[in-house]
Order: C-alpha cells, then structure tokens, then sequence
C-alpha cells in the first residue's frame, strides 16, 4: 500500500516534469523555426521590396520569384547554376580523396604513416585564408578567377579535401580487419579488397562524404567572395545575395527578393538533406543514433 | 607524468630522433658508396644507372628522364630565378626613352612576385631532386643485394602489380597528397616567406619591387608607439578569445541540455523533435546569418517594431554597439550552432549504460548529482577532441561574424594600414579585411595568418593535455 502511494506520487511527479518539458522543447521549436517561416512569408511580400516592420504581406503575390528570374535585372539564375556546377564538381572530388585519404590511413600500414597524420594536424592549425593571397594570384595566371571563377573554386574547395579525412576514418576504423586478411589469403590484391569488399560496406560514409561535400559550396563565402573578385558572373549564390543587399540602396531594392532567394536556395539542398538524413546523422554521431 | 614535462620530454626526444635519423643517412650514403658495385657508384652520377644495366629499363629510363629535365630546367631557368631570391629583382618595371619613336616607352623589369614564386619552386625542385637522387642509389643498392643472394630482380611486370597490391597506398595518396602540396603546403610556406618581406598594394612587386625586410612587419605588430596595431591586435585577439570561449561552450552546454530533454523518458515523439531542430540543419548558414543581420539593422524590422510600439524614439544601431553586437553574435550563434550539438549529444547520451544511471537512483542521487557525476564526465570523455576543434573553429569563424556584423562601423581605435576593424571582428575577418581592403596589406596579413597558427597551436597543445580522455583512459571502459 505504501509502496503503491509512493510509485504513484512518483509517477505524477514524472507528469509535472514532462509537462515542463513538452513545453521548452515546444517554445524551443518556435524559436528555431520563426525565421525560417518569417523568410517564407516576407518572400511573397508584393506591396514593397524594403524591410518593414511586419511580416505577413498585406498583398499575397509571386513578384518576387519573377523579379529573380529576370536576367535583365539580376544575375540570381547564374549564381545559382554556378553554385549547382561547384556542388556536384566538389561531391565527386572531394568524396574520391577523402575516401583515398582515409581508407590508407585506416587500413595500411607504411612508413611515414604517422608522420603524414601529424603533418595535415599541424597543416590545419593555419587559416585556409591564408594561402589564398597567392592562390588567388596563380588563378589568375590560369584564367580561373572573375567570371571564371568556378573553376579556381572547385580547385582550392577540392585539391586539399583530403585533410578532412577524420569522420571517414574513423568509419573504416570500425569495419573488421578480419575480412582483409581473409580475402587476401584468397589471392585477392589490395586495390580488389579495397574495391569489392570495403567499399560496397562503406555505403553510410560515401554518402556522407557526398552530401557534406555537396552542400559545402551553398554556405562558402570568404573563399568565393575573394576569388570572384566583384564580378557578378562569377558568384556563387551567398556572395551575390550578399552583395546585393549590402548597401542601403540595395537593401531597399532587394530585400524581398533576397527572402525569395532564400527559400529558393532552402527548399532544394533542405529536400536533399532530409532524404539523406539517416546518413548525415549516423556520420555526425558515430551510427549510434539511427535518425 | 606532469603534462609540461612529458611535452618537453617528447621534443627532446624528437630533436634526438631527428639527428639520429641524419646520422643513420649520412653513414648509409657512405656505406653504399663504399660496398656497393660499380653500378651503384655509377648512379650517384647517372640517376637510374643501377637500374638500367640489371634490366629494370622503365625504372632506369624515368630516373635518367628526370634527371635531364631537371638539369635543363635548371640551366635555362631556375638557377637564374634562384641567384634573383637574394634581393627579390633590382629594377621594376620602368619608362625608358625610345629614341626612333621620341616617346617613353613601358619597360617590363624584375617582378619581385614571379621571383619569390618560381625562385621558391626552383629551390623545392632542387629538394625532389635530392630525393630522386637519394632513391637512385638505394634502388641500385638493393640490386646489389638480391645478386649477393641470388634473388631475383623485380622486373617491370612486378613493378605493376605492385602498384594495386604491395605499393597500393601510395597509389591511392598520390592525387590526395599533391593536392595538399601544391594548394596547401606551398602556398603556406610562400605566405610564410611574404610576412618577411614588403609586399603590399603599393609594392606590388611590378612597378615597384618589395624586398626582405626581415622581421620588421612582426616588430610593427608589437610596437605599440609607433602605430596602434599592436592595439588593434591585442583587442582582436582578446574578443576573438572571450567569443571562441562563449561560442563554444554556450553551444555546447545548451545542445547537451536539449539533447537530453529529448532523450528523457516518457517524452513522446522523439523522432519529430529531432528532426525540427536537425531540418535547421540543412538550410544553408548564410540566409539566416544575413536575414538576422537585416532584421536587426538600423532600418530594419526590430528597430521598425521597436520605433511603432513607442519603446524607442530613435532607430537603435545594434550593429554598431560593441556591447549590443557582441551578445547579439553569440545568441545567434546559439541559434545556429545548438541542433548540430544536440545531435552529436544525443549519440553519445544514448551510449551511456542505463545501470549506471540505475545504481545511482538507488544510492539517492537527484538528477544534478547524476547529471554531474554522470553524464557531465562521460560526455567531456568522449567530446573532449571535437570541443578542442569547435574551439578553434569558432576562433576562425568566419562566417557568422563576417555576415552578421560585416558591415559593423569600424571602431576609431582599430584604424589599422589596410583593414579597419569593428569590435566584432576576429582576427580571421580583420585578415580577411586586410585582404581584400583597398590597400591590400599582404604582409600584414601572412604576419596574422602566422600568429593566429601559432594562437591555435598553443590552445591545441593546452587543450590536449587538459582533456579528461588523455589523463585517464580507463576510466569508462
């Protein structure tokens, strides 16, 4: 009887904690939320183009998204096939090294092996920045900055991708050596090792490797900004809707066009993102949560 | 071991390892030389020689290629970029008098950039050089070897299956590794060079030559008579520190505590919440950033709201208010940094035993104490690397400063040659500034690149030794 009491005391207290509970994390959501769905709702704003002090438009209409589309006005179509071009460029690249990179780290032994991971550590601990004062000056021997400047950034996001090499490493880490060593017993070479048994088990961490990698040019902005050099054709969406609202008489022309943008930026690598969330999640927390 | 003691031990071991190694390389050069054949003596001359006459003819042909291209490059090109490194060119590019024409005509000269560009690529050419060379005689060493025991020399057909097979991790660092060298190493180790010299906008190094300069950019830093860079440069680096501190553990700290609301029992619907606060996720940094910078600009919608409501008489400058803008930046970056903690909490706390948690419910731990004794520990166990990286991260976080607060008035006291910084700034966006400013101040700004690497270096080497998995790895398992 007494036991019972306490158990159900107990458990009402658990209520009341809950209860609280379901509501920080419902206040929570609100605040993470807000300016998402304030973005979608100024984005159909067609009475004004400048900040106002409301957000709900008094006239519903698509102007905006037309305003984008029009080449005449705006170069928003070519920031945003230029950031598409980077995104795949960048996936296929960046996943190929990181994958080089890290699988040889995990799974060879060489000499030199510690000293390389020591040397990218120490490599890191410099601001990528830097470098590119005088890569900026080599692209533009090569043509490869201004209104070509998709393909120097595809260079500097890539060439040295595989320093990011420690999620993926850490994957491989995981898979037994056992089956290595099995199959090579069996007269299988390294590269077949490599290609037809620890690939095909390395499908969560390819993806993730992919989908970090695709979205990484979407939110670059120092890189892309300083090789564009103030070119319109060259940039890439985050550097143009920066640009075009970074003055007063810009803000006042643009504002609602750059909510627009943004949705339109959103909606796809947000779509793509949630498609491949398992994986992201499994990366970013070692597989223990399967989201 | 105290960790201070066990840092010193591990350099002076490496320095000892260090000259071991020359030691060892220096004996092994002259024994080859001495007990090795005629052909390995004829390869210290003839690279590839060793490896031609016992018939590894694809071997010995790249060395020899090697060698001929390097000589002729050399010869033609690189000796005299490199006899240019000492003074960086003497006469820039000029007007000279044409006297068929009458008029003065634009001479190219010397291009201080090209010399310290190819000068440095010839020097390192000479480095791979040495490394051939040294690879020359050993290979042909090693002939000599396997004749002694009569083995059998590795023909062209071995050398290929090599390559996905005994050798294949070279073959897959290749591409990864010039990669990093040639956009990474050498452009960093050019920096490096630049801080030492006076290039900026004004010696470009065409019209106007820049040369060595010693260590006068650094002693510029830290004079504080002469200009107030050395100012500006304690202040940035203070803010930058106090913002890396509270961007991390804030985000830290508030990610751990949504996390573990979710993961609490009897919360349904774990998998919505998630997912809500993992969606803000995925929506591209920079449309936030920028949104909430508009909206808290002088003419934006706080300020408007704030103005119609009565509460304020005149638009209020977030932006240009270090106090304002400082909180402003870091609850922000709460906003943007706490779901991707939560998410990396949330596997971690879902590792953590339940009987741990279970004992201590019967030894009448209340949740403070379990959450201190408990999940506090494990957590700083397990995330103390990624809380040293988010750190540092944070220290060069470009984007949430740069776009939220990039247009911030500069404050009067940082008014620096080349890049005029806010309160806000780091000291990666006052590079940046200095960068891209109008007098392109770049040996300035390779003296702050180096300094905030030797900034990140320090912390990381504090860092490691504080954290918790480094002192006592048993404690978890």
């Amino acid at each position: 009887m007494m036991n019972n009491s306490k158990s159900r005391s107990l458990k009402k207290h658990q209520k009341a904690t809950n209860t609280i509970v379901y509501i920080v994390l419902v206040i929570a959501s609100i605040v993470w939320i807000t300016p998402f769905v304030m973005i979608v709702l100024e984005s159909f704003k067609g009475e004004t183009t400048m900040p106002q002090g409301y957000v709900a438009p008094k006239t519903w209409s698509l102007v905006n998204y037309k305003a984008l589309f029009d080449k005449e006005r705006m170069d928003f179509t070519q920031w945003y096939v230029n950031t598409l071009i980077m995104s795949f460029a960048c996936a296929v690249i960046q996943t190929f090294m990181v994958l080089c990179m890290s699988y040889t780290l995990s799974r060879m032994r060489f000499k030199g092996r510690k000293f390389l991971m020591n040397f990218m550590l120490v490599l890191g601990m410099f601001p990528g920045f830097l470098s590119m004062i005088i890569l900026k000056k080599v692209l533009s021997g090569w043509g490869m900055i201004g209104e070509n400047s998709v393909a120097g950034l595809i260079l500097v996001y890539t060439a040295s991708s595989a320093m990011g090499y420690y999620v993926s490493k850490g994957f491989f880490d995981t898979i037994p050596k056992s089956l290595d060593e099995a199959a090579r017993v069996d007269g299988a070479t390294r590269a077949m090792v490599f290609f037809q048994i620890t690939l095909p088990m390395a499908k969560p961490i390819v993806i993730y490797t992919l989908l970090t990698a695709f979205m990484g040019p979407w939110g670059d902005f120092m890189f892309a900004k300083y090789i564009c050099n103030n070119t319109s054709k060259g940039m890439n969406v985050a550097v143009g809707l920066q640009n075009m609202i970074a003055t007063s008489e810009g803000l006042a022309a643009h504002y609602t066009h750059f909510c627009a943008a943004g949705v339109l930026v959103a909606i796809p690598v947000t779509i793509l993102f949630m498609c491949l969330q398992r994986y992201y999640v499994e990366g970013v927390t070692g597989g223990a949560v399967k989201g | 071991m105290k960790p201070k003691a066990k840092a010193k031990n591990k350099v002076v071991q490496g320095i000892t390892n260090f000259f071991k190694s020359a030691a060892n390389e220096l004996k092994s050069f002259v024994k080859i030389f001495v007990t090795g054949s005629a052909a390995t003596k004829l390869s210290y001359i003839i690279f590839g020689f060793g490896n031609l006459v016992r018939g590894q003819i694809v071997r010995g042909l790249m060395f020899l290629a090697f060698q001929a291209a390097f000589i002729y490059y050399m010869i033609t090109t690189g000796v005299g970029w490199i006899a240019k490194l000492d003074n960086l060119g003497d006469v820039g590019a000029h007007d000279e008098y044409d006297p068929i024409l009458d008029v003065f005509v634009r001479v190219d000269g010397d291009n201080s950039f090209t010399i310290l560009l190819y000068g440095g690529i010839s020097v390192l050419l000479c480095v791979v050089c040495f490394f051939i060379w040294r690879m020359s005689f050993h290979q042909s060493y090693e002939n000599d070897l396997l004749i002694r025991q009569e083995k059998a020399i590795p023909k062209f057909k071995d050398d290929l299956k090599d390559i996905v097979d005994a050798k294949f991790h070279r073959t897959l660092l290749t591409i990864p590794v010039i990669g990093i060298f040639v956009f990474t190493v050498f452009p960093i180790l050019f920096m490096i060079f630049v801080a030492f010299t006076s290039y900026d906008g004004a010696h470009d190094g065409y019209s106007n030559l820049f040369t060595w300069t010693g260590w006068n950019n650094f002693m510029e830093l830290f004079n504080t008579k002469s200009s107030n860079l050395g100012y500006a440069f304690l202040h940035i680096l203070g803010w930058t520190l106090v913002w890396a501190f509270f961007a991390t553990f804030t985000n830290y700290f508030l990610g751990m505590l949504l996390a573990m609301l979710i993961n609490k029992k009897g919360i349904k619907l774990k998998k919505m919440w998630r997912g809500i606060f993992v969606m803000t996720i995925a929506i591209p940094q920079f449309i936030s950033l920028l949104y909430m910078s508009k909206l808290f600009a002088k003419n934006g919608m706080i300020n408007k709201i704030l103005l119609s409501t009565g509460l304020l008489d005149t638009p209020f400058d977030f932006w240009a208010n270090t106090t304002a803008s400082r909180i402003l930046v870091i609850a922000i970056n709460i906003w943007i940094g706490v779901p991707y903690l939560m998410l990396i909490a949330t596997g971690i706390l879902m590792n953590i035993p339940d009987d741990l948690y279970e004992s201590a419910r019967i030894d009448g731990a209340n949740p403070w104490q379990q959450y201190v004794k408990i999940t506090l520990p494990y957590m700083l166990f397990i995330t103390g690397p990624y809380l040293l990286t988010s750190f540092i991260g944070n220290i060069n976080n470009f984007n949430v400063i740069y776009l939220l607060a990039g247009g911030a008035e500069p404050n009067p006291k940082l008014l620096t040659t080349g890049g005029n910084a806010s309160d806000v700034d780091l000291l990666i966006t006052w590079l940046f500034k200095i960068t891209t400013g109008t007098e392109s101040n770049y040996k300035l700004a390779s003296v702050i690149g180096i300094l905030i690497f030797i900034v990140v270096s320090v912390i990381s080497v504090i860092g490691f030794n504080l954290m918790p998995s480094n002192k006592n790895e048993e404690d978890f398992q």
